[in-house]
């Protein structure tokens, strides 16, 4: 009964909205890009409309590749590519993640401890690496095979995270109430569990759409990604390798609308995280 | 005929003896029944017994003459409406995600209480000392005792015939603490009341009848009055002997500073 | 013979709200005063300033002399040397208090060693070994040799605050503060360890700060109490005295509400 009321000094709080906003610009711009790119494009991102790495001009903003395509399209396609990635493959792992991680936190004692053994296994395992073995168990390399890939590869996480927070939630006491209460098990998963681990979810949900993007720019780097004319930044990235001394900036474009994408989905991720933990329930 | 009958219930191991043995205790209609133990007394298993949350492993529970059983899932939504329970804990015991009218319109709707259930929350909240209108806020905009009578109007808005309450004013301040037990004396005028608490001080202020729990069985129990006044039990005596008195010229086991 | 403990307007802040706002109070060797009050009073921030131990945002202002010392603006490795052998806390709940990775023979070892070092006479091997178990029969635990070798978790609520108290006692300290000690602790528990504070205290005829929100067990504890409300001092003085005849309202109503129960008790309703 003798708590110490300790208050969050007004700075924190300031400085929290600033990473919330920040993170929000950066993902909002390239959000705007991809939508964009669904009404509009400079150019067809598979003509050859200019010469050969050429450098920004006011025709090619950001100049041309090693083929002469133009590349601020495919620079403005790898937005959009990037966010259905991140989309796709955090919907698929939270889908598959949370399922299975409340379905562990109801688990009796051995299963429980099986299907926990068995998620640090996949956890162990690099997201890249599951992500390439699915890819190569699916024949095709395509933006769907690399999003479900991602998913599965994201699931193992979300599924010990969920487990961890389910089981706090199921041991309150207004769990125990709503028991009480009359309602069943479903209902009360639905209507008092999934709320609660929601905020701590969703942050892992921001910081997993970062690695999500990155890991599809890599599996596109070795070739196991999305074919054009799905130009991802790290198909642009893999074919740039060999000009990069003398046309840098075909590498150096998308790896910096890689990185600002990255590095806004973290602030907001830090800035959502921040949001959540003064509403929370105060003594 | 009691309200509530339990039979030689037993139940559970712990540490080479059984959590409850041998359990025997009646509640009629209309008493106001203290449930007394310390810890490791298997107060609380009692307790999730009488909600059916758990089987006993010997022995039968019986409500309104009918057993208890946890697996009959048409006794269990009768047997909900007619027994409800408030906790301890008022930060822990009220979801922080809803609003208090989802709270307390929970066991109406899950139960399927027919009738107007706005007006039935509104009711409960009043009933408790609370506004109609704190039913559209969050829980943590109240204080430790506001969250409490959130939980008691939860507990009554369908009606109860029992109403049990596990140590349900002792994470609360001394003055909060006095203003809800005179709300449960009020409620347990149209309801039974089981009071478990550590404390014989807010179960003498509030039940007629207690009973004293010790590790696992009943040493003693009878009407408050007779039992504070002459405890046979060695183990009561203990216990009544151990509370501080409030004048230090009243007997207690600790020495009063010279 | 001076003051242990000094305080005078004492006011704690947090960013705009104060939560503790002019608090004076004094303790000397032997004496034992009651802080009381109930949730949000201020009782634990004030035993936490006392000791310079207030957590970051919260600032102090005012005197607070402690041994000689003053505490407020004092950095903190000055006041670490008050802490170890001036003072030392007891807290509510001793779960919490204690290590649970580490035996807690090993844990009365720990002060044991730093108050012996800072004496001057250094502890170990056998010779400390002999001082922890000592002190774990001081606090009437039942077979130190075992009891010390066992982890937190393996204890009871009241073997461990008697781990706790031991902890302190190590540090030979002048002034003990004790917040909450009692109250997560069953009632038969409380009785046996207020009763072991007492022979303590008055052995080493320390001067206690007992802080706690239950009338009854201060009533029969301490020799002076001050009444906290909302981080002010309402009412002070001998405890027979105020709780015969309070004068503050809320005194008055923190009283009757006592009553209450302790007359229920007494078969009185």
């Amino acid at each position: 009964m003798s708590t110490v009321a300790v208050t969050t000094p007004p700075r924190r709080a300031r400085r929290g909205s600033l990473t919330l906003w920040a993170g929000a610009a950066l993902v909002g711009l390239h959000v705007l890009v991809g939508l964009l790119t669904l009404v509009w494009l400079p150019y067809d991102p598979t003509a050859f409309t200019g010469g050969r790495l050429e450098g920004p001009s006011l025709l090619h903003w950001a100049g041309t590749d090693r083929l002469g395509r133009d590349l601020f399209t495919q620079l403005m396609i790898g937005s959009r590519i990037a966010l259905e990635v991140g989309t796709g493959a955090v919907a698929i792992g939270a889908a598959i993640g949370v399922t299975l991680g409340i379905l562990a936190a109801f688990a009796g004692s051995w299963l429980d401890d099986a299907l926990a053994a068995t998620l640090d296994i996949l956890i162990a395992f690099p997201t890249l690496l599951i992500a390439m073995l699915v890819v190569a168990a699916s024949d095709t390399a395509s933006l769907g095979s690399a999003i479900v890939a991602l998913g599965i590869a994201l699931s193992a996480i979300v599924a010990r995270l969920t487990r961890i927070l389910a089981r706090r939630v199921l041991v309150t006491d207004y769990i125990t109430a709503a028991r009480t209460s009359g309602s069943s098990w479903p209902k009360i998963v639905l209507i008092h569990v999934l709320p609660n681990i929601w905020p701590t979810l969703s942050v892992n949900f921001a910081l997993q759409f970062g690695l999500a993007v990155i890991a599809e720019a890599s599996l596109s780097y070795l070739g196991l990604g999305a074919p054009p004319p799905n130009a991802s930044w790290g198909r642009m990235l893999q074919e740039a390798q060999g000009t990069v001394y003398t046309a840098p900036l075909g590498a150096i474009a998308p790896g910096l609308a890689l990185v600002s994408l990255a590095i806004g989905v973290n602030l907001l991720a830090d800035g959502l995280r921040d949001r959540i933990d003064p509403t929370r329930s105060g003594r | 005929m009691s309200l509530v009958s339990v039979e030689r219930v037993g139940f559970g191991y712990t540490a080479g003896r059984r959590i409850l043995e041998d359990v025997s205790l009646d509640i009629a209609p209309g008493d106001t029944v203290g449930l007394v133990g310390e810890s490791g007394s298997g107060k609380t298993t009692l307790l999730r017994l009488l909600l059916g949350l758990v089987r006993p492993d010997s022995g039968t529970i019986r409500f309104d003459g009918a057993p208890l059983d946890p697996r009959d899932r048409a006794f269990m939504r009768g047997f909900r409406r007619q027994a409800q329970v408030v906790f301890q804990d008022p930060y822990s015991s009220l979801d922080p995600r809803q609003k208090v009218f989802s709270i307390v319109a929970e066991p109406l709707r899950s139960l399927r209480v027919p009738g107007d259930h706005a007006a039935m929350v509104g009711d409960a909240l009043e009933a408790v000392g609370l506004e109609r209108h704190a039913a559209g806020r969050y829980p943590h905009q109240f204080s430790g005792g506001q969250r409490q009578r959130i939980a008691i109007a939860r507990a009554i808005v369908a009606g109860p015939r029992l109403l049990l309450a596990d140590e349900a004013v002792s994470a609360l301040d001394l003055t909060t603490r006095v203003r809800i037990v005179e709300l449960f004396a009020r409620l347990s005028r149209r309801m039974s009341l089981l009071f478990v608490s550590h404390d014989i001080g807010v179960v003498a202020a509030l039940c007629r009848r207690i009973v004293i729990l010790e590790r696992g069985r009943i040493v003693e129990a009878g009407d408050t009055a007779a039992v504070l006044a002459a405890p046979q039990h060695p183990y009561t005596r203990k216990l009544l002997a151990s509370v501080p008195r409030l004048s230090p010229e009243a007997p207690s086991s600790t020495e009063p500073p010279q | 013979m001076s003051a242990l403990l000094d305080i005078a307007g004492l006011r704690i802040r947090a960013g705009d709200s104060t939560l503790v706002s002019g608090l004076s109070l004094s303790l000397r060797r032997g004496e034992r005063l009651g802080l009381i009050g109930e949730s949000g009073s201020g009782k634990s921030l004030t035993a936490l300033a006392a000791t310079g131990l207030l957590p970051a945002g919260l600032a102090a202002e005012g005197s607070v002399v402690l041994a000689g010392r003053q505490v407020i603006g004092t950095p903190d490795r000055r006041l670490d040397r008050l802490r170890g052998t001036a003072v030392a806390m007891i807290f509510q709940e001793p779960l919490t208090a204690l290590d649970p990775l580490m035996r807690v023979g090993r844990q009365v070892a720990e002060p044991l060693a730093r108050r012996a070092r800072r004496d001057g006479r250094p502890l170990s091997g056998a010779a400390l070994q002999a001082a922890v178990l000592g002190l774990l029969e001081d606090v009437a635990l039942p077979d130190p040799p075992r009891l010390a070798r066992a982890y937190p978790h393996e204890l009871s609520g009241g073997q461990r605050q008697r781990i706790a108290i031991a902890m302190a006692l190590a540090c030979k300290p002048d002034l003990l503060i004790a917040d909450e000690p009692t109250t997560a602790l069953d009632v038969t528990t409380q009785a046996e360890i207020l009763a072991l504070l007492d022979r303590l205290v008055r052995e080493r005829d320390m001067a206690l700060l007992f802080i706690s929100h239950d009338l009854p067990v201060v009533a029969n504890t301490v020799e002076r109490v001050v009444v906290l409300r909302h981080g002010e001092a309402v009412e002070a003085g001998p405890v027979g005295e105020t709780f015969a005849r309070p004068r503050h309202d809320y005194t008055k109503s923190l009283l009757a509400a006592a009553r209450r129960f302790d007359e229920a008790l007494e078969g009185r309703p």
